[in-house]
C-alpha cells in the first residue's frame, strides 16, 4: 500500500482550493488566479504521475488488483452508504492523461484569455471542472462517481455558458445540461436498481463490490423485462449516461452547440476530458457491461445479450453518423466536434467489441491529438480575429508556420495516417477487433465507413484553412455571417492574420510530440498500454505485424486513409476555393445530400418538432388546466359559495322576512287594534263602561222581555 | 428545552406587544433575537438529543382532564429537525425582512405568532394540543398575506386561509371520529395510534385525514393555494409558507394520518403516490411556462413537495427518511429562493415579469443576488453537494422497491425540473441582451448586510447537510424505529 493510494484525494483537492481560493478573491487579480490554477493543476499532474509509477510497479506482477479506501458517508436505512477511492492502472492512465492534457491546456488560456474582463472566473470555472473530473477518475462508489459526474457537467454548463451575453452560448450551455441530464436521470434510475440489487454501491470492496465476482454473478443470475439479465439492464441504463455525457447517437446534438464555448474549453472538457468520461465509465463498470445472464429458457436470444452489444452498436452508428455530418459543416470548431463524436463512437465500439484496452488506447491517444487540433483551432480563429467559418480562412500556412505544423501532425493522427502517427494504431485496433466481433459484421464495415471518412473531412478542412490564398477580409456569404468581431474586420482592410504569442504555440509543439509517440505504446509490436491495463507484462514480438490477420486491417486501414487523403486533396487541395462564397465541391455535386449533411439530418428540427414542442405542448395544458381547472373549480367553489349567501339573503329578505313581517305586521296590527283598547284615557274607558252597561241593561232587559 | 422554543416565541410576541408603535428598528431587534434565541435552543437540543432513545417527552399535564386531554409536549428526531429548520427559516426571514417600515411592529408580532404555532405543532404529542397549535400556526399566516402582501393580496390570502380551514376541518372529523372510537377517554396519540381502529373507520378516516393535512403540503390537486398564496404574501411570508407552513402538512400526514391509520394508508397509499407523481412532473410543467418571477418558484415547490408525499408512502425507512430529510431541504433552499425572488429582486425592480427583468440584466445590477439565485438553483435541481441530492437520492431508492414505475415518472419531472430553474435563472439575471443595457434612471440599492447573512446561512445550510446528511440523517433514522411507526413500516416491503 503506497502512500500516495492513501492521499489520492489530494489530487482532485488542490484544483478545488484553488477554485474557491479564486472565488473568494477580487476579480483584477489575474495573475494570482492563473498561476494558482495552473500551480494547483501542477500539483496535481506530479502527483498523478506517482500513482502511475505506483502502478507500474504492479503491472508485471500480474492480476490487477486495485487499492481502494473507503469510508462511511451516512447511513441509509439500515447500512452506511460508503465512499471511497481507488487507484487502478486504469485511474492512473487517466489521470495522467487528464492532469497533463489540462496543464498544458490551462497555460495555453493565459495567452488566449489574455484579454478577456472575466479570467479569474474563467480559471476559477477551469479548476472546478478539474476537480470534478479528477474525482470522477479516482471514484470507488458508482454514487460518488455520479455526484463528480453531475458536477462536471455543471462545470461544463458554466464555461460553455461563459460569454453568457451571447444568445448562442446561453441557449447551448442550457440544451447541453438538459441534453446530459436526460442521460443523466436514466443513468440514476441504473444507480438505484443497482443499489436495490446488490446492496452496495462500491465497486471493489474486499470481494463485497458491485463489480466483482460474487455480486455480479448472483445479479447476472436474475432476469427481468424479456428475459435479459438484471446486470444486462442495469448496464444499458448506465450507459444511458454515458449516452449524454459522450455525446453518442440520439443525445449527440449538445456537443457541437457547446463549441460557443472559449476554444480551451472546447479542448479539454469537450474533447479531451469530459466528453471522455462516458467511455470511461463504460470501462470502469466494464464488468457489469459484460455480464450476461446463463439464459432463460424461454428467451434464447437474451441469453447471450450483455450490455455491451447495444454499445457496440451505437458506437459504430455514431461514429458514421457524425463523420457524415463533420463532412459538410463550416465552422472549424464545429467540424472538430463531430469529429469528436463520431471518434467517441469509435471507441464506444472498441470498447464493446475489443474490451477496455482497446477503447481506452484510442481515449487516450484521441485526447492528446484532439486537444492539439482544438488548440490548434484556437489559435487560428485567435490569429484571424476571431473568425471561425474556414470559407473565410485559407493560406494560413504562411502565416502561421508553428499551428500549421501541429495543426497537420494532429490531423494526420486523427486520420490515422499510417506508422508513425498514433491514432493509426489505436484505430487499427478498434478495427481489427470489430473485424472479429461474433455479433455481427456491420459494426466493423460501419467503422471501415467513418474511417474512411474522418481521413476526409480532415483533409477538407486543413486544405480549406491552410492551403490557397486567404480569404478573410471578404464580404461574408449571405446567411452565414461571421461571429463578433469579424463584421467589423470585414470591411476594415488587410487585416492580415498573425501567429500567436509562444504560450499558446509550445503548448501546441509539447501535444503534437505526444500525438506521434504515443503510438508506440499500444503497437501490435509491444502492446504495452494494454498489458499495463490488464496487469500482464508486455513483450516485443515484431512478429506479430505479419501475423496475416492483424496486417489484413493494417493494410485496409493504410488504403483507408490514402483514399479518404487523396480524394480530399482532390477535390480541394488542388484547386483551393478562390473565394468565400465559392460552392462546395460536394454541393455542386450531390446539393440535396450536402444539404442533408449540413442541416446535420435535422435531428435537432426533429426534436424541436416532437420532443420540445410536446414538452411545452404538456406544459401549456397543465397550465391551463391549473389556471382553468383546478383554479376554475376552486372559484367556481367559491362563487358557489357566494351564490349560495346570496340566494340565503334573497330567501331571507323575501321569504323569510316577508312571512316574518306579514306574521309581524299581522301581529302589530292586532295590537293597534287591541291596542286602541287600552289608550290609557278615562274617558274611553268610561265610555265603554258606559256602553256595556247600557248593552248589558239592554240584554238583560230584552232576556226578561222574552221570558 | 425544546419546549422553551415555543415559549419564547410567544414571550418575543408579548415584548413587542409592549414596544411602542412605530419603532420598527426596535421591533425588528426583538424578532430577531427572539429568532436567534429559538433557533439556537433548536441547535443545543439537536446537539444533545439521543434519538435512538425514541419520543422523548418534555412536558406532560393534563389540561382538561374530562376529555383525557393533555399539555404534552414531546420531541423525537423527526421533530427536531422540523424545529431545527423552523428556528433557521425564521432568522433568515427577518433577515430578509429587515426593510419593513410599514407597521414592523404587528408585522413581527404575526410572525412569531406564527412560528410559535410552528414550534408546537411539530412537539405536539396530543392531537387536541397538536389541531390547536395548527390553528394558531394559521390565523397569522392570513394577516401577513392581506396586510403587508402585494400581487392580490386579499385574494391569496383568503384562499389560503379557506384552504386551510377546509384542510383542518377535515383532520378535525377523522380525529373526532378516531377519539370516539377509541371511548373518548385520550388524546394522547402514541395511545391512539396503537388502537386497532377498525378497516371501515380506516379506509375512510385516513384519506380524509391525510389529505387534510397534505392540502397544506401543496398535493396534487389541491395545491392551487400555493402558488397564488406565495405571490401574494410578502417575502418573509412566503420562505415561511414554503419553509415551514408546507412542511407542518406533511408533518401531520406523517405523524398522524399515517400512524392513526395503517391500515388505510396500506389500501390508500398507490393512490397517494400517483398524485405525489402527478404533481412532481406537472408542478415542473407548469412551472416552465410562467412569466412571472415567484409563480415559478411556486410551483418549483409544488414539484419538490411531490418527493416528500411520495417518499412518505413509500413506508420503508429509506424513503420515509429521504422524505423527512426533503422536507428539511426543500424548506432550506425554497427560503433562499423566495428570498431572492421577494427580497433581492422584488423590492428593488417592483417587478416578477420574466421578459421585464430579462431585459434588465440583474447579474450586472445585483451580482450578488445572481451568484445566489445561481447557487439555490443548483441545489433546488438537486445537485450533488446540496442537501436536495442526498434527500431526493432517498426518496427514489425508497420509492424504486414500492412503486418502480413512479420512480421513473418521477425522473421525467427531475429533467423537466432542470429545463425551469435554467430558464429563469438566466432570464432573470443573465438576459440575452446583445447591446448594452440603457443606464437605469435610478440605479438599484446594493445589497444589504443583512440579505447576505440570510443568503449565507441557508446556503451554508445546504451545503452543510449536502456534504454531511449524516448530521441530519443521524437525528432522522432512528426515529423510526420507534413503536410509533411500527404498523406503518409493516405496510411496506423493505
Amino acid at each position: 500500500m503506497s502512500w500516495i493510494s492513501g492521499h489520492l484525494y489530494l489530487i482532485p483537492l488542490l484544483p478545488l482550493l484553488a477554485a474557491g481560493i479564486i472565488a473568494v478573491n477580487r476579480q483584477p487579480r489575474r495573475q494570482l488566479a492563473s498561476r494558482l490554477a495552473i500551480g494547483a493543476m501542477l500539483g496535481s499532474f506530479l502527483l498523478s504521475a506517482g500513482a502511475f509509477c505506483g502502478t507500474l510497479g504492479r503491472a508485471s506482477g500480474g492480476g490487477a488488483v486495485p487499492e481502494v479506501h473507503n469510508f462511511d458517508w451516512f447511513q441509509m436505512g439500515g447500512s452506511w452508504v460508503r465512499l471511497g477511492w481507488l487507484l487502478d492502472p486504469l485511474t492512473a492512465a487517466m489521470l495522467v492523461m487528464v492532469t497533463f492534457v489540462g496543464l498544458l491546456i490551462f497555460i495555453y488560456s493565459v495567452g488566449y484569455m489574455a484579454h478577456d474582463a472575466n479570467f479569474t472566473r474563467f480559471f476559477c470555472f477551469l479548476s472546478l471542472f478539474a476537480a470534478a473530473m479528477l474525482g470522477l477518475l479516482i471514484a470507488n462508489n458508482l454514487l460518488l462517481l455520479f455526484m463528480c459526474w453531475e458536477l462536471v457537467g455543471l462545470a461544463s454548463y458554466l464555461l460553455i455558458g461563459f460569454w453568457y451575453h451571447k444568445p448562442s452560448a446561453a441557449a447551448a450551455a442550457k440544451k447541453a445540461f438538459i441534453t446530459t441530464r436526460v442521460g443523466d436521470v436514466v443513468f440514476f434510475l441504473g444507480i438505484v436498481w443497482l443499489y436495490s440489487q446488490a446492496g452496495t454501491l462500491l465497486f471493489y470492496d474486499a470481494g463485497q463490490g458491485c463489480l466483482e465476482h460474487s455480486v455480479l454473478d448472483s445479479m447476472a443470475a436474475r432476469t427481468t423485462f424479456g428475459g435479459i439479465a438484471v446486470t444486462a439492464g442495469i448496464g444499458l441504463l448506465i450507459f444511458c449516461g454515458a449516452i449524454g455525457k459522450s455525446g453518442q447517437v440520439p443525445l449527440h446534438v449538445w456537443l457541437p452547440d457547446a463549441m460557443e464555448g472559449p476554444t480551451p474549453v472546447s479542448a479539454l472538457i469537450h474533447a479531451a476530458t469530459m466528453v471522455a468520461a462516458g467511455v470511461f465509465l463504460v470501462a470502469r463498470m466494464y464488468p457489469l457491461m459484460a455480464a450476461h445472464g446463463v439464459g432463460a429458457f424461454d428467451a434464447p436470444l437474451a441469453a447471450g445479450f450483455s450490455a455491451l452489444t447495444v454499445v457496440a452498436w451505437v458506437g459504430a452508428i455514431t461514429a458514421v453518423f457524425a463523420a457524415c455530418i463533420a463532412v459538410a459543416q463550416t465552422d472549424i470548431k464545429r467540424i472538430l466536434a463531430y469529429s469528436t463524436v463520431s471518434q467517441l463512437g469509435f471507441m464506444m465500439l472498441g470498447l464493446a467489441v475489443g474490451g477496455v484496452a482497446v477503447g481506452m488506447f484510442h481515449l487516450i491517444t484521441h485526447a492528446f491529438f484532439k486537444a492539439l487540433l482544438f488548440l490548434g483551432a484556437g489559435s487560428v480563429i485567435h490569429g484571424c480575429h476571431e473568425e471561425q467559418d474556414i470559407r473565410h480562412m485559407g493560406g494560413l500556412r504562411r502565416f502561421m508556420p508553428v499551428t500549421f505544423a501541429t495543426y497537420a501532425i494532429g490531423m494526420l493522427a486523427l486520420s490515422g495516417f499510417p506508422l508513425v502517427f498514433s491514432g493509426f494504431w489505436s484505430k487499427d485496433a478498434i478495427l481489427h477487433a470489430a473485424h472479429h466481433w461474433e455479433v455481427s459484421r456491420l459494426p466493423f464495415y460501419l467503422g471501415v465507413v467513418g474511417a474512411f471518412l474522418t481521413a476526409f473531412y480532415m483533409t477538407r478542412q486543413v486544405c480549406q484553412v491552410f492551403y490557397g490564398h486567404y480569404r478573410g477580409g471578404q464580404a461574408a456569404a449571405p446567411g452565414h455571417a461571421g461571429k463578433g468581431k469579424s463584421a467589423h474586420h470585414a470591411h476594415a482592410h488587410a487585416h492580415e492574420p498573425h501567429e500567436s504569442p509562444r504560450v499558446m504555440t509550445v503548448p501546441l509543439a509539447i501535444l503534437a510530440v505526444f500525438a506521434i509517440l504515443l503510438g508506440f505504446i499500444g503497437t501490435p509490436a509491444w502492446p504495452w498500454f494494454q498489458s499495463y491495463l490488464t496487469g500482464t507484462a508486455a513483450e516485443f514480438n515484431f512478429a506479430e505485424l505479419r501475423n496475416p490477420e492483424i496486417l489484413s486491417t493494417l493494410l485496409l486501414s493504410t488504403a483507408l486513409v490514402f483514399f479518404g487523403i487523396g480524394l480530399g486533396w482532390l477535390l480541394y487541395g488542388r484547386q483551393p476555393a478562390s473565394d468565400a462564397q465559392a460552392v462546395d465541391p460536394l454541393e455542386r455535386w450531390q446539393p440535396d445530400v450536402f444539404a442533408l449533411l449540413r442541416n446535420k439530418f435535422y435531428v435537432d428540427e426533429l426534436y424541436e418538432m416532437t420532443v420540445i414542442q410536446l414538452n411545452a405542448w404538456f406544459a401549456r395544458a397543465c397550465d391551463n388546466l391549473d389556471y382553468f381547472g383546478w383554479n376554475g373549480l376552486v372559484v367556481a367553489v367559491s362563487y358557489l359559495t357566494i351564490g349560495l349567501a346570496w340566494l340565503d339573503r334573497v330567501c331571507d329578505e323575501f321569504v323569510v322576512n316577508l312571512g316574518f313581517d306579514g306574521i309581524c305586521r299581522g301581529v302589530s296590527q292586532g295590537g293597534k287594534i287591541l291596542a286602541r283598547l287600552q289608550t290609557g284615557r278615562v274617558q274611553s274607558y268610561l265610555r265603554v263602561l258606559g256602553v256595556a252597561l247600557a248593552a248589558l241593561v239592554l240584554f238583560l232587559l230584552w232576556g226578561c222581555g222574552a221570558s | 428545552m425544546l419546549a422553551w422554543t415555543v415559549y419564547i416565541s410567544f414571550l418575543g410576541v408579548l415584548a413587542l406587544m409592549l414596544l411602542p408603535a412605530g419603532n420598527a428598528r426596535a421591533a425588528r431587534g426583538v424578532a430577531l433575537v427572539t429568532a436567534l434565541l429559538g433557533f439556537l435552543i433548536g441547535l443545543v437540543s439537536a446537539f444533545g438529543f439521543a434519538p435512538e432513545r425514541g419520543i422523548q417527552t418534555i412536558t406532560r399535564t393534563a389540561w382538561i382532564p374530562g376529555l383525557g386531554i393533555d399539555y404534552y409536549l414531546a420531541a423525537d428526531g423527526i421533530s427536531v429537525t422540523l424545529v431545527l429548520l423552523t428556528g433557521l427559516a425564521a432568522v433568515a426571514g427577518i433577515l430578509f425582512s429587515w426593510n419593513i417600515e410599514h407597521r414592523a411592529k404587528e408585522f413581527f408580532v404575526f410572525y412569531l405568532a406564527l412560528i410559535a404555532g410552528v414550534y408546537g405543532v411539530f412537539l405536539s404529542f396530543d392531537l387536541f394540543l397538536l389541531f390547536v397549535f395548527y390553528e394558531l400556526a394559521i390565523i397569522p399566516k392570513y394577516f401577513l398575506i392581506a396586510i403587508w402582501g402585494s400581487t392580490n393580496r386579499e385574494y391569496g390570502a383568503m384562499k389560503l386561509a379557506l384552504y386551510s380551514f377546509i384542510g383542518s376541518a377535515m383532520v378535525l372529523v377523522g380525529l373526532v371520529a378516531a377519539y370516539v372510537t377509541a371511548g373518548s377517554k385520550t388524546m394522547d396519540l402514541l395511545v391512539l395510534a396503537q388502537y386497532p381502529f377498525p378497516p371501515a373507520l380506516q379506509n375512510w378516516a385516513f384519506p380524509v385525514v391525510f389529505i387534510g393535512f397534505a392540502i397544506l403540503a401543496g398535493l396534487w390537486p389541491f395545491h392551487t393555494w400555493a402558488p397564488t398564496g406565495h405571490v401574494a404574501a410578502p417575502t418573509a411570508a412566503s420562505m415561511l409558507l414554503a419553509g415551514v407552513v408546507m412542511k407542518l402538512g406533511a408533518y401531520g400526514a406523517l405523524r398522524v394520518a399515517m400512524t392513526l391509520f395503517p391500515l388505510g394508508l396500506a389500501t390508500w397509499r398507490n393512490e397517494i403516490a400517483l398524485l405525489a407523481v402527478i404533481g412532481i412532473v406537472y408542478g415542473a410543467l407548469v412551472a416552465l411556462v410562467q412569466k412571472d418571477f415567484k409563480f415559478v418558484i411556486g410551483y418549483s415547490s409544488v414539484s419538490h413537495m411531490g418527493f416528500v408525499i411520495l417518499g412518505l408512502v413509500t413506508l420503508n425507512t429509506i424513503g420515509m427518511t429521504g422524505a423527512v430529510l426533503q422536507m428539511f431541504s426543500h424548506g432550506v433552499i425554497a427560503g433562499l429562493l423566495f428570498g431572492v425572488v421577494g427580497r433581492m429582486v422584488y423590492d428593488r425592480t417592483h417587478t416578477r415579469d420574466l421578459p421585464e427583468l430579462e431585459a434588465m440584466r440583474l447579474n450586472k445590477a445585483l451580482p450578488f443576488a445572481a451568484g445566489t439565485f445561481a447557487v439555490a438553483a443548483f441545489a433546488s435541481m438537486g445537485l450533488p453537494g446540496f442537501s436536495g441530492f442526498a434527500a431526493e437520492l432517498q426518496v427514489l431508492i425508497g420509492a424504486w422497491s414500492a412503486f418502480p414505475t413512479y420512480t421513473v415518472l418521477a425522473g421525467v419531472g427531475i429533467v423537466v425540473g432542470v429545463a425551469y430553474t435554467l430558464r429563469v435563472l438566466q432570464m432573470a439575471f443573465f438576459g440575452e441582451a446583445p447591446e448594452p443595457v440603457p443606464e437605469a434612471a435610478h440605479p438599484l440599492p446594493p445589497i444589504t448586510l443583512p440579505e447576505r447573512l440570510g443568503a449565507v446561512l441557508l446556503i451554508a445550510t445546504t451545503v452543510l447537510i449536502g456534504l454531511c446528511p449524516r448530521l441530519l440523517l443521524s437525528l432522522i433514522g432512528p426515529s423510526f424505529q420507534s413503536p410509533l411507526f411500527e404498523h406503518v413500516l409493516k405496510g411496506g416491503n423493505l
